[in-house]
This record gives C-alpha cells, sequence and structure tokens, in this order.
C-alpha cells in the first residue's frame, strides 16, 4: 500500500487538492458578484490559447501552452466587453457568443493541424488526465525529504503551489477592498477603492487559476471548483472569512473524495477498471452543494424563514 | 477544399445521405435560432447552456440501459429521450436552487453544467471499458459529427428538428407576449411561468436534437448567435424571430456542406463560425446598430457642427484655423481656396446669424416658449416655426439682425 501509494496517488491527489483550492479561492468572490460563469467562458476559451501555442512554438511545453491559454483568456475578456459594447448585446448572449465561437475556431485548428504526434485532443483538453501524473522516482516515504526524488514529481505540483501561494497573497493583500468593492460598490467607490481595475485583477486571477488547473486536470474541475464549493460554503454562512474557509474544505474533501472513488470505487464495486477522476471530482462537489442546498444553516435569503 | 464538392454538397447533389444531413441541419438552425430569439429575449442565453451540458449523463446512462436490456446501445432515438430526460432535470435543479436558495442564477446555472458534465465523464469512462461501449463512438456528442452517421439517425434528426419548427410556430403567439412584455402579459392572465417552461422546453429539444449534429459544447451557438444577429437588423420580435430562423438555418446548411466537402472540418466548430462571420457583418453593416452606421452617424454630425461655428465665426469676422472645420466649408463650396467666402457662402454666413439673432431674441423676449426646448446650436429656427411667427419675431427684434 505504502510504496504504491506514494508512487501512483500522492501526486494526483496533491495535484487535485490543489487545483480545487486555487479555483475555489478566488471562486468566492465570483460567485458573490455573479460572475461565476466567467470561469467557464475561460476555460472554454484556453483550448484555442493552447494550440495556437502549441502551433507557433511546435512543441508541448508547459510555459509557451500556459502564456497561450492566458492570452486567450484576456483575449476573450476583452472581446467580450467589445461585443457588449460596439453590439449594446446583452451581456450572456455576448459571453455565450465569444466564447463558443472561440472554442469552435480551437476545436478547427486543432483538427487542421498536425498534431498526430503529440498528444493533445479535445478530450484530453475537457477532462484532464489527472491519473497519469505519477512520481516513478518514489520508493518510501524517505522519498518525501529526498531532494533528487522531489525533482522527479510532476511539475504541475510545484506550478499549482506556486499559484496557490500567489493567489493567497493577493486575496491576503487585496481582502479588504475586494470584499467592500464585491457587497458595496457604491459604497467602495465613494472611500476610494478603484473597483475597474480590482474587478479586473480578480479575473486576471481566476485565469491564472484557471489556466494553472487546465493543464493538470482538464476544464470540467475547472468550471466545477470555481462554482460548487463557494456556492456550497455560502449556504452555509453569512460570513466573507468563514464562507472561504468553508468553501476551501469542500474542494479538498471534493478532491480527495472524488479521486478515491475514482479510482478504487469501482473496485469495492467488483469493477476491473477506474473511472475518470476529474468527472468524479466534480461529481462529488456536486453532491456537496446539493446538501448544502437541502441543509445549509444559511441557504435562504435574508427575509425568507429558514425551514 | 473543391468548389466543385462545396457546390454539389450547397445544392443537395452530394449523395442521398449529405442531403439530408443538410436538410437535417438546415431545419435544425431554423428551429435553434427561432427558439434562441425567445430564449434571448428572456435574457436567458447561459441558462440553455447548462441544459446542453446536463445531456450528458443522459446519454451515457440510456446507453448503459439499453445495453442492460440486450438492446444496441447506440440506437439513437433511446439516447435522445435519455439526454431529454437528464436536461430537464438540469433546468429544474437550475430553476429550483434559485428559487429555493439564495444563490443567483449564475451561480446555479455554473454548479449544473460542471456537475452534469463531471458524471456524464464518469459514465463514459464506464463505458469505454465495456466490451460493447469501445465503439460507441459516444465521444461524437461533444463535438457532433456528421461524418458516417446513418440515414436512420438524419431521418431521425430531420423530423424531429421540423417537429420542433412546428412547435415553435405554433405557440408564437404566447411567447412573443412574454419575451416583449412579461408584465403586461401576467396583467393579461398569461401563466408567465408556464410559457418560460415551454420556452426553455423548446430549448432543450433543439439541444438533445442538435447534440448528434453540433455536438453539446457548441449547440448553446446556434441558441445565441442567430437572435443576437437579428437583433442588429430589427427591433420587431416577429421579424427578429424570422431572421434570426434564417439566419440559424443557413448556418446550418452552409456549414454541414463546407464540412462535407474538406478533409478535417468538424461540423459543429464550422457551424458555429459560419453563425459568427454573419455575426460580425452585421455588427459592423447594420443600417441601425451597426458601428458602420454609427462611425457615419457621428462624423455627419461632426460636420454639422464645424459647418455652423465655421458660418457663425465668419459672421463675426474672426479668422477661422480649425483644419476640419475649414475643410467642411470648402468642400460646400462656401469658402474658396484662400478662406474668402464665395457668393454662397456670404448667404449662409448671413442666414446662419440671422438664425442666431432670432434664438436670441426668443430667448430674451420669452424665456418659456416650448421651442427652445429644441436648441441645440445645430436645427434652424426655419424649421421649427411658421412663416407667420418668424416674421413676428423679426418684426419685434431691434435691428435687421444681419451682420
Amino acid at each position: 500500500m505504502g510504496l504504491e501509494f506514494l508512487q501512483l496517488s500522492l501526486a494526483p491527489l496533491l495535484i487535485g487538492v490543489l487545483a480545487a483550492v486555487a479555483c475555489a479561492l478566488p471562486g468566492n468572490f465570483l460567485v458573490l458578484r455573479r460572475q461565476a460563469l466567467i470561469g467557464d467562458a475561460i476555460s472554454h476559451v484556453v483550448l484555442p490559447g493552447i494550440i495556437a501555442a502549441f502551433l507557433l512554438t511546435g512543441t508541448v511545453s508547459a510555459w509557451p501552452m500556459m502564456i497561450g491559454a492566458a492570452g486567450a483568456a484576456v483575449i476573450s475578456v476583452a472581446l467580450i466587453e467589445l461585443v457588449r459594447r460596439l453590439g449594446r448585446v446583452e451581456p450572456g448572449a455576448a459571453m455565450g457568443l465569444v466564447f463558443t465561437t472561440m472554442f469552435a475556431g480551437g476545436v478547427l485548428l486543432l483538427e487542421q493541424s498536425d498534431t498526430s504526434g503529440v498528444h493533445l485532443d479535445v478530450e484530453h483538453a475537457l477532462y484532464g488526465n489527472l491519473e497519469s501524473l505519477i512520481w516513478i522516482d518514489a520508493e518510501g516515504w524517505g522519498s518525501l525529504l529526498d531532494t533528487g526524488a522531489l525533482a522527479g514529481l510532476p511539475p504541475q505540483v510545484a506550478r499549482l503551489a506556486i499559484v496557490l501561494a500567489g493567489l493567497v497573497a493577493f486575496l491576503w493583500l487585496f481582502w479588504r477592498p475586494l470584499a467592500i468593492s464585491t457587497f458595496d460598490p457604491g459604497f467602495a467607490q465613494s472611500v476610494g477603492i478603484r473597483n475597474g481595475p480590482l474587478g479586473f485583477a480578480l479575473v486576471t486571477a481566476t485565469a491564472v487559476a484557471a489556466v494553472a488547473a487546465f493543464d493538470a486536470v482538464g476544464s470540467i474541475i475547472v468550471i466545477a471548483m470555481f462554482v460548487c464549493p463557494p456556492a456550497a460554503a455560502r449556504l452555509m454562512t453569512n460570513r466573507l472569512g468563514r464562507q472561504v474557509a468553508w468553501s476551501v474544505g469542500f474542494a479538498v474533501v471534493s478532491a480527495v473524495l472524488g479521486y478515491v472513488l475514482a479510482g478504487y470505487g469501482p473496485l469495492w464495486l467488483g469493477a476491473a477498471n477506474s473511472v475518470s477522476a476529474a468527472g468524479m471530482i466534480a461529481t462529488v462537489s456536486g453532491l456537496i452543494l446539493a446538501a448544502a442546498c437541502v441543509l445549509g444553516p444559511q441557504r435562504k435569503r435574508t427575509g425568507e424563514a429558514a425551514a | 477544399m473543391q468548389w466543385s464538392d462545396f457546390l454539389a454538397a450547397l445544392t443537395f447533389q452530394a449523395g442521398y445521405n449529405s442531403a439530408l444531413v443538410a436538410l437535417g441541419a438546415l431545419l435544425l438552425g431554423l428551429a435553434a435560432g427561432g427558439t434562441g430569439t425567445f430564449v434571448f429575449l428572456r435574457k436567458r442565453a447561459l441558462v440553455s447552456d447548462a441544459v446542453s451540458h446536463a445531456t450528458l449523463p443522459g446519454v451515457g446512462l440510456a446507453f448503459l440501459l439499453m445495453v442492460a436490456l440486450g438492446g444496441e446501445g447506440r440506437w439513437l432515438p433511446g439516447l435522445i429521450l435519455g439526454s431529454a430526460l437528464s436536461a430537464a432535470l438540469g433546468l429544474v435543479l437550475v430553476q429550483a436552487m434559485v428559487s429555493r436558495t439564495r444563490l443567483s442564477e449564475d451561480a446555479a446555472i455554473g454548479a449544473v453544467l460542471s456537475v452534469f458534465f463531471g458524471l456524464g465523464i464518469v459514465l463514459l469512462t464506464v463505458i469505454q471499458t465495456m466490451a460493447s461501449g469501445r465503439q460507441a463512438g459516444l465521444e461524437s456528442f461533444l463535438l457532433g459529427s456528421t461524418a458516417g452517421m446513418l440515414r436512420s439517425e438524419a431521418v431521425t434528426i430531420a423530423v424531429a428538428a421540423a417537429v420542433a419548427a412546428l412547435l415553435l410556430f405554433a405557440f408564437r403567439r404566447p411567447m412573443t407576449l412574454v419575451a416583449f412584455d412579461p408584465g403586461y402579459a401576467a396583467a393579461r392572465g398569461t401563466a408567465v411561468n408556464r410559457v418560460d417552461l415551454g420556452i426553455m422546453g423548446l430549448a432543450l429539444i433543439v439541444t438533445v436534437i442538435g447534440l448528434k449534429v453540433v455536438g453539446l459544447i457548441l449547440i448553446v451557438a446556434m441558441l445565441i448567435i442567430p437572435p443576437v444577429i437579428a437583433r442588429f437588423w430589427t427591433d420587431r420580435v416577429d421579424a427578429m424571430v424570422l431572421i434570426a430562423a434564417a439566419v440559424g438555418g443557413v448556418s446550418g446548411w452552409v456549414g454541414t456542406a463546407i464540412s462535407a466537402s474538406a478533409a478535417d472540418m468538424p461540423t459543429g466548430p464550422i457551424i458555429v463560425l459560419v453563425a459568427f462571420g454573419l455575426f460580425v457583418l452585421s455588427l459592423l453593416l447594420s443600417p441601425a446598430r451597426g458601428v458602420l452606421a454609427s462611425a457615419l452617424r457621428y462624423r455627419r454630425f461632426q460636420e454639422r457642427v464645424h459647418r455652423r461655428q465655421g458660418l457663425l465665426a465668419m459672421a463675426r469676422a474672426e479668422p477661422i484655423h480649425d483644419r476640419l472645420t475649414l475643410r467642411v466649408l470648402r468642400r460646400a463650396g462656401l469658402i474658396r481656396a484662400d478662406g474668402v467666402a464665395t457668393e454662397a457662402g456670404r448667404a449662409a454666413v448671413a442666414a446662419a446669424a440671422l438664425d442666431e439673432a432670432r434664438w436670441a431674441h426668443v430667448r430674451r423676449t420669452d424665456p418659456g416658449d416650448p421651442v427652445l426646448e429644441r436648441y441645440d446650436g445645430l436645427t434652424a429656427l426655419d424649421d421649427l416655426l411658421t412663416r407667420d411667427q418668424l416674421s413676428d419675431i423679426d418684426r419685434a427684434m431691434p435691428g435687421p439682425g444681419i451682420a
């Protein structure tokens, strides 16, 4: 159990948890600001970004692809604004128009270009390949202290850890202005908080989280983690700090339980193969949200009696 | 891409199956564009995104069930039925979350979309490990694929899309009423909730029919883009439905034709990109709301302001330095190249000065006159008052008014 767990399960679990938390953190503010679908839009447009980066550089390497993905995310946000302003189109429709078009462009690019030699396909982009991120250098629990073995960890671990640290720092630094501008933009403006740049910074943080997590776990988990844990947490408490804490807890539980259920659940049921961990993590987060919808102490709107 | 192949596909000459597929996509686009108009007007474009992603677990479960019953898992009507049931569940859950909890609609949409999709992927991985599932090709529901579509499937899609278009036609009146003015509809006794549910139900039908052609990730574009395009060209609901349906139909038809006539052209993305091309054209060219039209309007307004201000400056014998003003006056033949007023120019200067003096007189003697509301520095009093009123003003004015 020990060695097998270290080699096969530790890294995916770690990556799953890091990705889930990195998405859930900014997700709290997106849910409160009614921008939950920005995460959805961004994770769709990441596809053309990484494909364009691949076509330009000709290699499947992490950094160009992440830059391409982030670039596509920024372009999509700008395009949504452009369509909304120039065409006076309702924001939801503008968003739907832009992200489906960019996704369609990504799929077309993928089909048209010769990517047969590399592992780059739409399914991979959608539900990632968490199970393949193994730590083959591990030789026992002692490897956790061995720098040589640690260097063999999938690079996603370090990347996600850095992104998560950056997100925590961002939220810690801008906690008060973010909270004020989220709950009362008018008041925020009157005390000199600049809502526009702050909102853009939040969207950028979201895009960074989405791109880093996308590379490791695919876009389903990304969308699910932006929305489900924060939404469930929102039904648990009225305090922002506690909501963020709840959402982190829910994200961790979803990632761990989802991974375990996907890997071992079918074996318990007598089936031979495991199922998609990404899908299962999203499913578990949905079950948590469903439970919170039925049982959460603060599930009602203010003014309605909690039944 | 071969032009002859493209033309053949466009004219339904590329074989019986391709013709059926093209017809199916055309009908699908018609139904989607028309339905999408109502979805768009109710501002629920993204709810249909949740609905379309929620179809996936239904597809998987229907496949598993049909295999368990000893049947052929790929039977399209069965898969469509399964996807419709799970999509309906997703729709109900979005509604329930919005009405029963404090969560807003966007969070509910995001949650249903991602969780149902995740569950669907879990089921797909289960199916892939089954002996009968390896060839199922259920992944084609993600992005759609018309290549290798069975004749029976093409017929199913064409018939279902035609039925959806008929339903749309039958219920157009209550839907128009609710989309245009829900308050008035409620006051007249229309059950707004039920009509809303009907609109989303139609969107659901279009979605499940479109799964095989466009795929569940992009089908929402068929509901969103045509109405956005139609909104550029009309302010009337009935015309908007027709235009959106036509745009949807054309996108589906041309998209399948392009996809059929070249290699590596996936149907769904091509249809979406054709629709997007039409959107860009509309954004630029629409006479009332287009970018070019509003740029022209701005330009014309700017020229009127410069012409008027230039004439008034000439009336006060002030030199004009602004280049645009000089150009406008010169092009209108009011001044010569050296800046001296022409015959017509002197007349225009006099007219502008007289008009300005009349305005000033009215402002001084009768500040409550409603005509003053129309003063914008550009409109001449000649255009607003009768000849009698003008001569009254001229008689009451102290001087001759002409500089």
